[in-house]
């Protein structure tokens, strides 16, 4: 029994998976992007363009405009001077339109993974399979609703809120655009929004395909910048509700600029998900699990598994087979069919992720990452797995948004849930038990928006998503992402 | 033998396990790596002929078939031939001067339904006639019944019999209803001394697919841990197709790696999947699908 570790399997095989790149040719960028104003592209009045350049392998793929207040003024108005005609439009007639946009979005979905995976970095597999995909089931699945706003709420008369200025992060392009516009136009809302400036070129491709779709000019406007656009839009007089997922820190600032005004808010913030393996799991899918939640995406995943507990006894175990997992993970060239960790979205996030990947050897944490070779251009992180961390390391207290996970370990059902709540944050959490009354004894026990027994990272239109404490409040997703965007008498 | 303890069958999460072999399936496996990867499948196969119909000039043809897979491509032999006890004397002559291991099915197959004496009776026919290998069924009905130490016994039994002979155990995961269940048999036959487990004996409709074989794939792992024991893995029935039969290998090379990328520790017992993989092999050469009138049907 004492020699168990000492067995060992070889993954460097001698039968390889040669290059399988996704091809890029059917792919129509232009040489720079305007913004998306009253169902027009128009010049924004500052005349600067920043690049945006593809992480994989840091070449330049577009120009992209700088709205500066003039700019967010415009859409705020034209997204204003639509409103009374989409709402006196019969809610069918919504509805048509946001059919469309989703099977547009379908017809044209090899499109928009390659562009996802070009300017975001994240696997070509996921762009594919995840992203794109459950773009367009949330934009069927709110044209849905768009009629039977009464029904979700009885009893009550539902209005729509105005005019919405939405802004989202560089971790799901599209998706997130989805989340977000969806619903908003289908209680009949406008929209104004802001995509990240690392990853605007699929919410620009989106304004392009809504252009075909025929919806009113107005009724969604795209308008592109960095920190400051946002703040212009953030503190435009005339809006009447902020949708905004991204950081915490820039989530309190919204808070502050919000204060005393008149205008509904929904944040979306950051997380630092417990995710619990006990020792009756099913390992093997635990495992699985575990990769899944933290390493999907790079880990810029805010509901990311990124703090592991696992039940002491089996320790060992399930440490020795996610070193296994992690040396079948591909790692590299985000277009190739084959890779599951692509590259990290930006210069600024890898070097964040190397900031707590140094704090964490100054800390003298142990670990262990992928034996394999990362590509010597572009962003690359292994993924890396910190093993014996107590509570009071930053690392196990702070998002660090990249493909690191945090072991620690626990012996008694109380201690983990303490120490899961632990955190100023409470986005989500995984429970991994085989035992049904021990998941749903965690599941209302963990202070957390999501939890998930058994699974991991899954989405859904249909079901609701959003934090406690930290994380945010407002809820994206299912019926309960109507509320965010209606007013009820 | 076993510490009890130390014999505890983790639960299996179903959708998970679905989930995983779903991601194997979604490797794109071109050029070299697919040619390679066809011929690897091509020397994993278990050619196989079990049937109340068998005759020698039949086993003779699948013979013929084993040792020459195609006319003029370069291409190896496959693994065995598989037969009843009564024609391996035919396989093994017909066989003879190649490295084609002729493989027996034993012990009441495909029921098991039989004393053990019967079946060790059946099992030391098959090696008197000259069988390299011996595919044995466990008896499903007792492991159903709860009686895990007899299924254990008996494995235990027959591999006493087999020495110089690799022990093959058929699980026929089409009857044990959950994989909870599966993996339980798995690891009964691991501890009990196969050199294979394998999944079915291709005579009920369900038969081998990719989360089943992940299963017992995971438990071979396991058990490797525990003991360093290196055991192989036999599918059988129901990949008939060279794609699936790719993913299969992406999933041993992802779960266990270089160690069991051959066919000592790997087969497929599968006898339409020759043609498809040839086939294949042959597009892959000349850019062109062929006829399958070109591919002998054996």
């Amino acid at each position: 029994m004492s020699k168990t570790n000492s067995f060992s399997l070889h993954f460097e095989t001698d039968w390889k998976y040669a290059d399988a790149p996704e091809s890029r040719d059917h792919i129509d960028l232009k040489e720079q992007y305007e913004l998306f104003i009253n169902g027009q592209f128009q010049k924004c009045s500052s005349a600067k363009y920043f690049d945006s350049i593809n992480p994989a392998n840091e070449t330049f793929l577009a120009k992209i405009a700088e709205a500066n207040r003039e700019d967010i003024d415009q859409a705020v108005k034209s997204a204003k001077s639509a409103l009374a005609q989409w709402q006196k439009l019969q809610a069918k007639e919504r509805a048509k339109y946001i059919f469309r946009i989703a099977r547009l979005i379908q017809e044209r979905a090899r499109e928009f993974s390659v562009i996802e995976t070009l300017d975001g970095g994240k696997p070509i597999k996921e762009s594919r399979d995840i992203d794109i995909p459950l773009a367009a089931a949330h934009f069927f699945y709110y044209a849905g609703w768009a009629d039977k706003l009464e029904y979700a709420f009885p009893g009550k008369s539902v209005k729509p809120i105005g005019v919405v200025a939405q802004i989202i992060p560089w971790n799901f392009p599209l998706l997130m655009a989805a989340w977000k516009i969806a619903p908003a136009i289908a209680c009949g809302n406008t929209v104004v929004l802001k995509p990240a400036e690392t990853t605007s070129l699929t919410a620009l491709k989106l304004a392009e395909l809504i252009q075909d779709a025929g919806l009113p000019p107005g009724v969604v406007n795209i308008v592109t910048g960095a920190g400051e656009t946002g703040a212009e839009l953030v503190n435009h007089p005339d809006i009447d509700k902020i949708a905004f997922t991204g950081s915490t820190e820039v989530g309190k600032l919204i808070q502050k600029s919000v204060a005393g005004r008149n205008v509904k808010t929904t944040l979306e913030l950051g997380g630092k998900a417990a995710n619990i393996i006990f020792k009756d799991a099913p390992i093997e899918q635990a495992v699985e699990g575990i990769i899944n939640g933290i390493f999907f995406n790079q880990g810029h995943v805010c509901c990311a598994g990124s703090r592991l507990f696992i039940e002491e006894s089996i320790e060992k175990e399930v440490l020795e087979k996610l070193k296994w997992r992690l040396e079948t993970l591909s790692v590299g060239d985000p277009m190739d069919k084959n890779t599951d960790i692509g590259a990290i979205n930006s210069k600024q996030q890898l070097d964040t992720i190397k900031k707590y990947i140094k704090i964490a050897k100054e800390e003298g944490l142990k670990g262990f990452e992928s034996n394999q070779s990362i590509p010597k251009k572009g962003f690359y992180c292994k993924p890396t797995i910190f093993t014996g961390v107590s509570q009071s390391s930053r690392l196990a207290q702070e998002e660090i948004f990249g493909p690191v996970l945090v072991v620690q370990t626990f012996r008694t059902i109380d201690e983990v849930i303490e120490k899961a709540n632990n955190t100023p944050y409470g986005l989500s959490a995984g429970v991994w038990t085989d035992k049904g009354s021990k998941a749903f004894n965690l599941s209302s026990r963990l202070k957390a928006g999501v939890v998930w027994a058994n699974t991991f990272n899954k989405f859904d239109p249909t079901s609701p998503f959003g934090g406690f404490k930290e994380s945010g409040f407002g809820r994206e997703g299912g019926l309960q992402g109507l509320d965010a965007y209606l007013k009820m008498d | 033998m076993t510490n009890p303890f130390d014999f505890v069958s983790p639960p299996i999460d179903q959708i998970g396990l679905i989930e995983r072999t779903q991601k194997f399936s979604t490797r794109s496996i071109k050029n070299d790596s697919k040619v390679q990867a066809l011929k690897l499948a091509l020397s994993m196969i278990d050619l196989t002929t079990l049937e109340g119909k068998d005759t020698i000039g039949k086993v003779q043809q699948l013979c013929a078939k084993a040792k020459k897979p195609h006319d003029f491509m370069d291409v190896p032999t496959v693994a065995a031939v598989c037969v009843y006890p009564n024609m391996v004397r035919v396989a093994k002559q017909a066989l003879s001067k190649s490295n084609i291991k002729v493989a027996s099915v034993a012990t009441a197959f495909p029921s098991g339904m039989s004393s053990l004496k019967v079946k060790k009776e059946d099992v030391r026919y098959a090696i008197e006639e000259g069988a390299d290998e011996i595919d044995m069924v466990i008896s499903r009905g007792k492991f159903l019944q709860g009686e895990y130490s007899y299924v254990f016994e008996e494995i235990a039994t027959i591999k006493e019999l087999c020495k110089e002979v690799s022990l093959k155990v058929i699980l026929e995961t089409g009857e044990l209803g959950s994989l909870d269940n599966i993996r339980l048999a798995s690891d009964i036959a691991l501890h009990a001394g196969a050199d294979f487990i394998k999944t079915s004996t291709g005579k009920i409709s369900s038969a081998a697919t990719m989360p089943i074989t992940l299963c017992m794939l995971e438990a071979i792992r396991d058990y490797y841990k525990k003991t360093g024991l290196k055991i192989g893995m036999k599918p059988a029935g129901g990949i008939s197709e060279a794609k699936l039969a790719i993913h299969y290998l992406v999933m041993v090379k992802e779960t266990l790696g270089q160690d069991w990328l051959n066919n000592s520790k790997f087969r497929f017992g599968a006898s339409r999947l020759a043609n498809d993989l040839l086939m294949q092999l042959r597009k892959q050469e000349t850019g062109f699908y062929q006829s399958s009138n070109y591919f002998s049907n054996d």
